[in-house]
């Protein structure tokens, strides 16, 4: 049986980990990810499971030293948030072109400068082109259930690449919340032992991490690609299953009262469970208002975007992330494209929220909405708004 | 680049490129990036071997007749050898 305890995130992150039982976990400690690096080191110190822990010098060498042992079959989890996943970077793209199935929890935090230690999603943006799945848990039991549900996604025989589970950084690490463990047993049968496609083996030598020039790298990267989409269809089924075992629903975008809604805000994260709040106080004001909660960034779901947005008027989207004389946030650029060649589609307005953890409470989201309702049809003259920012 | 016998298709292209044929890295002919080759004039050659032994890509070797001659599947063209052979016995010439 499932146990509901009281937790703090950060700490069921790595408790989920080790329900996976993970051989390997290589971290180096950031705010706010240190507690799932010191739990972690915990679990693995007091020999509760069968496994090394890996006291690396750098982000880089965290995910340098995971790829060497998950290449040897080895299942390996990592963590880390901001500067050390941007120093990571190089590394991520590897990753992933070696099909190596590590699984990193991502406390997100805004990037310096300014130097800023609280949460946004400026650290995991510039990583969305390193070929990894990425997922966004909107509060501590996603967290748990996304951790474990990602080794399984990232082992499966037809997908066999890393995963990110993106967990906000203090709204999300720091907060004890009263969290359904699931039993060992349940684990164990959800999640069978990793079967390697390949092993670094002295018995039976290979070569990973080779060398490919003009003559064959435009087909490895399609094959990437085409690793990506496909993988959409397992994690699909690995919800479906996780649904079936454990009781709780996955799907790549949520909708929360979206019958009826003509207006739609989309967020990431766990700012939606305030925008719920919100939705709740609009449809009591009589404001037509639906929420969308993205859980699955990377492969973008394209299908699932299209036919939640079906009979909107407005799409607000919120984005935790600026690309800089760009089109505003990386979310809404992308869900604007998504939507590009639909017949018909809703006006998409683009707000910039939370950026280093500026506070959005309830009525935040609705003055947004509000607004949004206002406006109607009626054009913008600026594609995004930093909403909030002080102005002369 | 010659030899080595690609995938015919990405479809084809092994899971994370994985080599499972140990030691085929030599199938690999990266000669192709050459723009110039050396070429030994032995008359002038005193077989010294110091361009055996400068040669960074080691495709440089001794033949039975104590003479020397680069590898050209691996042979990158850099002129190593050429810039210190001092008897001035290599010449590089432009790939035709």
């Amino acid at each position: 049986m499932s146990k509901r305890i009281g937790i703090e995130v950060a700490v069921a992150a790595a408790e989920a980990a080790a329900l996976c039982r993970f051989d390997v976990a290589a971290v180096y400690p950031i705010t706010p990810q240190s507690h799932v690096a010191e739990h972690l080191s915990n679990i693995v110190a007091d020999g509760r499971i069968d496994a090394e822990f890996i006291t690396v010098e750098s982000e880089h060498s965290a995910m340098s030293a995971a790829m060497g042992a998950s290449a040897t079959g080895a299942r390996v989890v990592t963590a880390t948030s901001s500067q050390g996943l941007m120093y990571m970077h190089e590394v991520l793209p590897i990753a992933s072109a070696m099909r190596l199935p590590i699984v990193m929890a991502i406390a997100n935090r805004a990037v310096s400068g300014p130097l800023n230690i609280l949460n946004d999603h400026s650290d995991i943006m510039p990583q969305r082109d390193s070929g990894w799945i990425s997922l966004f848990a909107e509060n501590g039991q996603e967290v748990v259930d996304m951790m474990i549900q990602a080794f399984k996604i990232a082992e499966h025989r037809d997908v066999q690449l890393p995963v990110n589970v993106n967990i906000d950084g203090f709204q999300l690490t720091h907060m004890v919340e009263p969290l359904e463990m699931p039993d060992q047993k349940e684990v164990d049968k959800f999640l069978p032992p990793y079967k390697p496609y390949a092993t670094l083996h002295p018995d039976k030598p290979v070569s990973m991490g080779t060398f490919a020039m003009n003559d064959v790298y435009t087909e490895v990267m399609k094959a990437k690609d085409a690793a990506l989409v496909n993988s959409k269809e397992v994690i699909l089924a690995v919800w479906k299953e996780w649904e079936k075992r454990f009781g709780r629903a996955y799907e790549p975008i949520e909708g929360y009262r979206v019958k009826g809604a003509e207006i739609l805000m989309l967020t990431m994260g766990s700012m939606g469970e305030t925008a719920a709040v919100a939705i709740d106080e609009l449809r009591k004001k009589g404001i037509p208002a639906g929420l969308l909660k993205m859980k699955l960034w990377r492969p973008f779901p394209f299908d699932e975007l299209k036919k939640a947005v079906k009979g909107a008027k407005t799409l607000i989207v919120t984005d935790r992330a600026v690309s800089f004389g760009g089109p505003g946030g990386p979310v809404a650029g992308e869900v604007r494209s998504a939507l590009y060649d639909q017949p018909t589609r809703p006006a998409i307005i683009n707000e910039i929220i939370g950026l280093g953890g500026r506070d959005m409470m309830v009525e935040h989201f609705m003055e947004i909405v509000m607004k949004a309702a206002k406006a109607g049809r009626k054009k913008r003259k600026e594609a995004y708004e930093f909403y909030g920012v002080r102005e002369a | 680049m010659a030899a080595k016998k690609w995938p015919e298709n990405w479809q084809n292209v092994n899971r994370g490129c994985v080599v499972f044929r140990p030691g085929s890295a030599g199938d690999y002919h990266t000669g192709s990036w050459r723009a110039q080759q050396p070429v030994w004039d032995n008359v002038k050659c005193i077989k010294c071997g110091l361009c055996y032994i400068v040669c960074p890509e080691g495709c440089i070797s001794e033949g039975s007749d104590g003479y020397y001659s680069a590898d050209l599947d691996y042979c990158k063209g850099c002129g190593i050898c050429t810039h210190e052979c001092w008897p001035r016995a290599i010449k590089m010439v432009e790939e035709g």
